[in-house]
């Protein structure tokens, strides 16, 4: 386990941005079109955080023109350059799937003052 | 040139590579190994390596053959696992030589032999992937293999026939892995991929390229 931790070592980013389950926050994400790469921007709400490590990701969710969207992100990504905090939520559990079910002003989420 | 070392398998995990992209490796510890004995055409009949694997662990009870068969050949270190691997057009390799990862430098791809984790006595399903019958709506064939041939003709069962035995803990070759990484301090393998065995298993690691010619 050591070996596997230390191999992992160097593809750790050195400090992950603070943020809760149920901030909305937006992630900078590299996008390679062609040959040109751009930084693509994608708001959400984050309602899940898993994995450890290198495997450690966090799923946000939208919703957009009607439909839910949840995009997966590696924390230890490259492609994940930044991630900021918009709005800080309170919430009273670790996976927020129960939004799924949810529409309208039910999906909301209380802010944190 | 060598045609591998031995080595064990440490684990899976997974490495980020310069596209971003995320990629399954397996780490295996390769070697040091240290050159035990040398297999010559003249001697032997064929040309070949016998390696031992050097670990950091306390080696007892080997027995005064053995210790003898190290100790004639010059072979300091103490070792209790030997393998065979051909060799090459190899001249400068002495008996008492340590190698290590360094071997596997510009090698883009190798084959890895282990032992596969035993499953034990195992049915048709698991052991060959058959189908099985329904587990219910009145059915009575569940995980049975079926029939086994046709009947008069040939009058038995044709060998080969895929019935349930013994599944697993046999050797395995995995052919062309990619080779993802070398970390030569910690002579660390990082091979795209899995391996058969468990973490800690003996393997062998060889280049894909040795016996194409």
């Amino acid at each position: 386990m050591e070996i596997l931790s230390k191999v992992e070592q160097e593809y750790l980013k050195k400090e992950i941005p603070a943020f809760n389950i149920g901030d909305t926050v937006k992630v900078s994400v590299k996008v390679k079109e062609g040959e040109k790469e751009r930084t693509q921007i994608y708001e959400g709400v984050v309602i899940a955080r898993k994995g450890s490590g290198i495997r450690e990701t966090i799923t946000v969710r939208r919703v957009s023109y009607g439909i839910g969207v949840e995009r997966i992100f590696p924390l230890h990504s490259p492609t994940v350059q930044d991630i900021k905090v918009v709005r800080r939520g309170i919430v009273r559990r670790s996976k927020l799937y129960y939004l799924r079910n949810l529409v309208g002003k039910k999906a909301r989420i209380k802010e944190r003052r | 040139m060598i045609e591998g070392l031995i080595g064990r398998k440490i684990g899976m995990t997974q490495i980020i590579n310069e596209n971003g992209e995320m990629i399954p490796v397996t780490v295996i510890k390769t070697g040091p190994c240290v050159v035990v004995q040398k297999k010559t055409v003249d001697k032997d009949g064929y040309e070949a390596v016998q390696l031992g694997l050097i670990e950091n662990k306390k080696i007892k009870n080997l027995n005064k053959p053995f210790k003898g068969h190290l100790e004639k050949r010059g072979v300091k270190q103490l070792v209790k696992i030997l393998r065979e691997v051909r060799v090459k057009d190899e001249k400068e390799l002495e008996e008492g030589k340590e190698l290590t990862v360094d071997l596997f430098e510009n090698v883009k791809k190798v084959n890895v032999v282990g032992i596969s984790k035993g499953k034990g006595f195992q049915g048709v399903m698991k052991r060959h992937g058959f189908g099985g019958g329904r587990m219910s709506h009145g059915s009575k064939i569940h995980r049975t293999p079926g029939s086994t041939g046709a009947a008069t003709y040939p009058g038995r069962v044709m060998k080969g026939k895929k019935l349930p035995g013994q599944t697993g803990n046999k050797r395995i070759t995995v052919k062309n892995l990619k080779v993802e990484k070398i970390m030569k301090e910690e002579n660390l393998l990082l091979v795209r991929g899995a391996v058969p065995g468990p973490n800690g298993g003996l393997v062998i690691v060889k280049n894909s390229e040795f016996r194409r010619g």
